[in-house]
């Protein structure tokens, strides 16, 4: 690699450094991530992860939409955290930002066929 | 070769992706950020990324083999990305299309407090194609290296290495002549 190339990738490296996520942000999505895994333990009981397949399934609630079922139980190291800093607002599972939910939902179909695609072809 | 895969107790799944979760908050958010060029965006995208992956976890663990899940992770805030996009261009009222690369450059010229060369770099990264830019992005702000970028591209590492260095000679040539910006090569 020349010199100048060289340069200009540490420039590119510089100019795209990480970017930390807000604070405010890590707050909130832990507590998402602690209270949907609480509501799942009620709503999600029975949600196993082979009735996704069915897209007559893909149609639950919000929470369970984007819930799932991979673990259903506490985040454990996360909800220890956030016992130490509890908030005043309430759960957060079905505060869902502004992306709207058939972008959620799509993207939900999209993850099953991109899941097998990543992980199976190589 | 045979396949078998243990069952693991939701407490250890729970665990695990709350490692997975602390290891690649950032690279999410440095990715969606730098994909969508807002922040407010990029939180929601975060967001939704690990709502996704977490349904999915104990399967993307099976499949995977031992191997790393970030281009899985990646891959998951790439779609959401583009169906975000998608769903906005279908509706003439949002905002985000016009105004989304004023302020990725608004926002992004903040964190390089006025250096104009990485600005000028910054700028000439949001006039490339899209997929070279997500390549760069990767490469570049998560330090992701060839073999994870095609993974989380569904491309071969060959391609992927020559989409980088297509990627880095059109943007030298956009921050070289200012007059080349917003062309395709």
């Amino acid at each position: 690699m020349s010199e100048a190339a060289h340069n200009f990738e540490s420039l590119l490296r510089e100019a795209l450094t990480p970017v930390e996520p807000p604070a405010d942000l890590v707050e909130r999505l832990e507590s998402t991530l602690t209270s949907i895994t609480e509501l799942a333990a009620d709503e999600l009981e029975a949600w196993e992860l082979s009735a996704m397949r069915d897209p007559r399934n893909w149609v639950r609630p919000a929470a369970a939409i984007v819930a799932g079922s991979a673990a259903g139980a506490a985040l454990v190291v996360l909800r220890a955290r956030r016992r130490a800093a509890a908030r005043p607002s309430g759960p957060l599972g079905v505060t869902l930002p502004h992306l709207d939910r058939a972008a959620a939902e799509r993207t939900l179909r999209d993850l099953s066929r991109e899941t097998r695609k990543l992980f199976g072809e190589r | 070769m045979t396949e078998t895969h243990v069952k693991k107790s939701k407490a250890q799944l729970d665990a695990e992706f709350s490692e997975l979760y602390r290891a690649h908050l950032r690279d999410v958010y440095s990715y969606a950020y730098y994909r969508v060029g807002d922040h407010h965006d990029a939180e929601d995208l975060t967001e939704q990324t690990f709502l996704q992956a977490y349904r999915h976890f104990e399967r993307a663990q099976q499949e995977s083999n031992g191997r790393p899940l970030r281009p899985w992770l990646i891959r998951i805030a790439h779609n959401l990305a583009a169906n975000l996009y998608r769903d906005r261009s279908r509706k003439p009222a949002s905002p985000i299309d016009e105004n989304s690369n004023l302020t990725a450059l608004h926002t992004t010229e903040q964190l390089v407090e006025g250096r104009d060369e990485l600005s000028r770099v910054l700028a000439g990264v949001q006039q490339l194609p899209d997929d070279r830019r997500e390549a760069l992005i990767m490469r570049f702000a998560l330090g992701m290296d060839n073999r994870e970028i095609a993974r989380a591209m569904d491309r071969t590492d060959g391609a992927t290495k020559v989409l980088i260095h297509r990627a880095i000679k059109q943007l030298e040539e956009i921050v070289g002549d200012p007059r080349k910006e917003g062309r395709d090569e």
